[in-house]
């Protein structure tokens, strides 16, 4: 019996039901054509890593811009376990603004829900205005305030006018939708609606690029823009690592939105796309393969000599810099497995890191993700919709008439549609070797149960999971947040990846550890 | 101690009927305490000549968590202590956890003395949310009257309470005690109360006739016992009071179905007057 017939036997029969289709092996005959279920609600009962639709708006799209309040209205534990986890990184623009160090919250108390939290909430706004002067206010709604009704869109409008700010509200109660997945649409739709186009700074350049999905983890983002502007990138905005209402409210200008992570932006550079007909192309800029990759096909869209020129000459440079101390890495960690269990485009990007470091992928999972980003976008017109994503503004914008403007000749535009992954993406398990698993939502019996049969050297995770996993004697790292580390992106995170994993699994404390779990039968052994 | 909860239509007079029957009981001489689940807060006027209290929850707004009991603890008409849990304005927040909050801190406070008789609940008419099921839930109010017309729309409203009566029935052991018919001068108003309140499985416990006093005594912000005692519409509560301190009826009621309600209301002549 495999370990899936393993798994869902121990399931009763409505879960059994459920789960099978969201755990298959990859088919490598089937020539990416496996349909795995995805984006659908968890089951109760079952221990889902998941997290909720606010986290997903403030905690991963819009809490990391940095001259913007965000404002968590709500009890305190939202707003403080939001607090920073996620690592994103941000140095002060050039108004002097940074405000991500700090935690912004309206902390209701009883008599808020029985009366009302809207009068907390303008309080909590003129004070930041008064201690802070942002120039933009978010506002980002918790569970009790979709419950008790607070107009926060009225009192954003109302606080528009009294400080002539920006104050953009988000209704991204926890509970709305099956995961974080929907709070990053609510995101996308707010920074649409309201930020994007809100400015018509132009770029100074020709090759302005927009870096979409890009968080700045560990500073991720900074080692990206680094590369991207020794090749001669301008980076107009960044959505949302180190990422600022100022570049993004003029994002709509530049000429080309790379697009990171996939599932939590996709949004954004679709109805970019329509709006002001800027064209998007995915990338990938964890594992060094395939920065090489995507920096080509960014040379490629704008279609120049010379940058193809400089692109392979900063190529040339930055992987030679890195050679060594990679081929030291590939070296020791060669012939090690790896699992994977994170966001909506993650497990998929570093397969690629982790395969130039010769580590092999032998699971890996979404969170949150929804079909297309395993099984790659040609499937999206068969996506079913189901009360549960309609239930998320489809905000589609209208084409700007003033503003629209077509980069490429539509020739040129099919021509590039063959040769690189414009407004395209292939999905995590085209990529995937022969035999590897595909697990959606894996659970905490799952990740046991996995752990147990497949025995991976790492497993890559979050924090709901990793300590379970290095008690049971398991390396496990978070690609959240990096732990303390970072960054992994680019050249040079390539090699502090590698260096983590080799400190990690040549140091195998928890190894030596026995696990509480285990420590009463052993004595019981001893003791009879 | 009786905890009674009364519940009803919105505007069928359950503030007053409850008050006017406190009034009976407290001229026989019963300790009581009326806690007004209402977020008008207007449950306790009549028993205390339109003094306007306090509410537990602004004074939780205003005072905090340190309140004495003395603040939102009123005493009226003989000697009914009243007390408002009050709630937001309409349109905002949640009044449902308002009584939630609200009943808790009575209790912390110290309000359910061992030397009450009675105390009463009188809950806003739509249960519409946990909050407002509240005084029937955790062993609070164990016995529920509904204040009801031969009215259509009372009776429905009739009807569902006594759902919500059979889903805390077996958790928090709340009964129906009767229906009391607060009369509107429907036709066959008393055949009809009777009975609906026959099919759930109860009684109409009196049938309380429409009486111009009422209003009178309102305008006056008086209980109909305290303004005119010696009229005919003051017996009928004392009759009332004197049902209900003797009523030994308390069951699990069975809900109608909606074709049953209406053929009932078919029956007793609405329709072919």
């Amino acid at each position: 019996m495999d370990v899936k017939s393993e798994i869902l036997t121990r399931y009763n029969a409505k879960v059994f039901k459920n789960r099978k289709d969201h755990i298959l092996r990859i088919d490598g005959a089937s020539d990416g054509a496996q349909e795995i279920a995805a984006n659908t609600r968890a089951i109760p009962g079952i221990m889902t890593n998941r997290g909720c639709c606010y986290a997903g708006c403030k905690g991963v799209v819009v809490g990391p811009i940095r001259d913007a309040v965000t404002i968590t209205h709500g009890p305190i534990g939202c707003g403080f376990y939001s607090w920073g986890t996620r690592r994103n990184k941000a140095r002060p623009g050039p108004d002097g603004k940074n405000f991500i160090q700090y935690c912004f919250s309206t902390d209701m108390q009883e008599p808020d829900i029985v009366f009302g939290g809207d009068k907390k909430l303008r309080q909590a706004i003129k004070e930041a205005v008064e201690i802070f002067q942002p120039r933009t206010i978010f506002i980002c709604s918790t569970c009790p305030v979709g419950l008790i009704g607070d107009d926060i869109h009225a009192v954003a409008a109302e606080a528009e006018k009294l400080y002539g700010i920006t104050c953009v509200s988000f209704s991204c109660e926890g509970y709305k939708g099956v995961s974080q997945s929907g709070g990053h649409h609510i995101a996308n739709n707010g920074l649409m609606k309201r930020v994007i186009g809100s400015s018509d700074t132009p770029p100074a350049t020709k090759y302005s690029v927009n870096l979409l999905g890009e968080y700045n983890i560990g500073g991720d983002g900074w080692e990206v823009e680094r590369v991207l502007k020794r090749i001669g990138y301008e980076v107009v905005s960044v959505f949302t690592g180190n990422g600022s209402v100022e570049q993004i409210s003029r994002a709509h200008l530049a000429n080309l939105n790379l697009v990171q992570c996939h599932r939590s932006i996709n949004y954004v550079a679709e109805m970019m796309k329509t709006a002001y007909g800027v064209d998007w192309l995915k990338v990938n800029f964890i594992g060094v393969g395939a920065i090489c990759a995507s920096l080509r096909a960014i040379a490629e869209y704008f279609g120049d000599e010379e940058l193809k020129g400089r692109t392979e000459q900063v190529i040339a440079e930055e992987t030679a810099e890195i050679a060594e101390d990679m081929a030291f890495f590939r070296d020791r960690l060669t012939g090690k497995t790896a699992a994977l269990f994170v966001g909506g485009s993650r497990a998929h990007h570093y397969q690629a890191l982790l395969g130039d470091l010769g580590v092999r992928t032998v699971l890996a999972g979404y969170e949150f993700a929804h079909r297309d980003d395993y099984e790659g976008r040609d499937i999206i017109p068969a996506i079913k919709e189901d009360a549960d994503s309609k239930n998320i503004e489809q905000l589609v914008p209208e084409k700007d008439p003033k503003r629209y403007r077509a980069f490429l000749s539509p020739e040129r535009y099919d021509e590039l549609r063959r040769a690189i992954d414009l407004e395209a993406y292939r999905g995590m398990m085209r990529d995937m070797p022969d035999g590897s698993w595909v697990v959606d939502d894996l659970n905490h019996f799952e990740t046991e149960e996995f752990t147990r049969f497949l025995r991976p050297d790492i497993f890559f995770s979050g924090i709901k999971d990793k300590y379970v996993l290095q008690k049971g004697g398991t390396l496990s790292r978070q690609l959240h947040s990096y732990d303390y580390s970072g960054p992994y992106a680019g050249f040079k995170g390539a090699v502090i990846f590698g260096r983590d994993l080799v400190m990690g699994l040549y140091a195998p404390a928890w190894n030596m550890v026995t696990p509480p779990w285990k420590k009463g039968k052993t004595e019981g052994k001893s003791n009879a | 101690m009786r905890q009674v909860a009364i519940y009803g239509k919105g505007g069928i007079g359950k503030s007053t009927t409850t008050q006017n029957l406190n009034a009976g009981l407290a001229t026989m001489g019963k300790s009581i305490m009326i806690v007004g689940c209402d977020p008008k807060a207007d449950s306790t006027r009549l028993i205390l000549g339109g003094l306007a209290q306090t509410s537990v929850l602004d004074t939780l707004r205003e005072e905090g968590e340190d309140i004495e009991l003395e603040l939102v603890l009123k005493k009226g008409f003989g000697g009914i202590r009243c007390v408002e849990s009050g709630g937001p304005e309409p349109g905002v927040g949640c009044a449902g956890r308002g009584i939630i909050t609200s009943i808790n801190l009575l209790e912390r406070l110290g309000a359910y003395t061992d030397d009450l008789d009675y105390v009463f609940y009188d809950v806003l008419g739509d249960v519409v949310c946990g909050g407002f099921a509240m005084p029937r839930r955790e062993g609070k109010a164990q016995e529920i009257y509904i204040v009801c017309s031969g009215e259509m729309m009372a009776l429905y409203a009739a009807n569902n309470i006594s759902k919500g009566i059979r889903k805390y029935a077996n958790t928090g052991g709340v009964r129906l005690g009767g229906l009391i018919c607060n009369s509107r001068k429907v036709d066959g108003e008393a055949e009809l109360v009777s009975a609906v309140a026959k099919e759930l499985g109860t009684q109409m416990i009196h049938f309380v006739p429409r009486d111009n006093m009422v209003q009178r005594a309102e305008i006056n912000k008086k209980t109909v016992i305290e303004y005119d005692p010696g009229c005919a519409q003051a017996d009928e509560y004392r009759t009332l009071a004197q049902k209900v301190d003797g009523n030994d009826m308390f069951i699990i009621p069975q809900p109608l179905t909606q074709d049953r309600l209406e053929a009932l209301l078919m029956e007793h002549g609405i329709l072919d007057s």
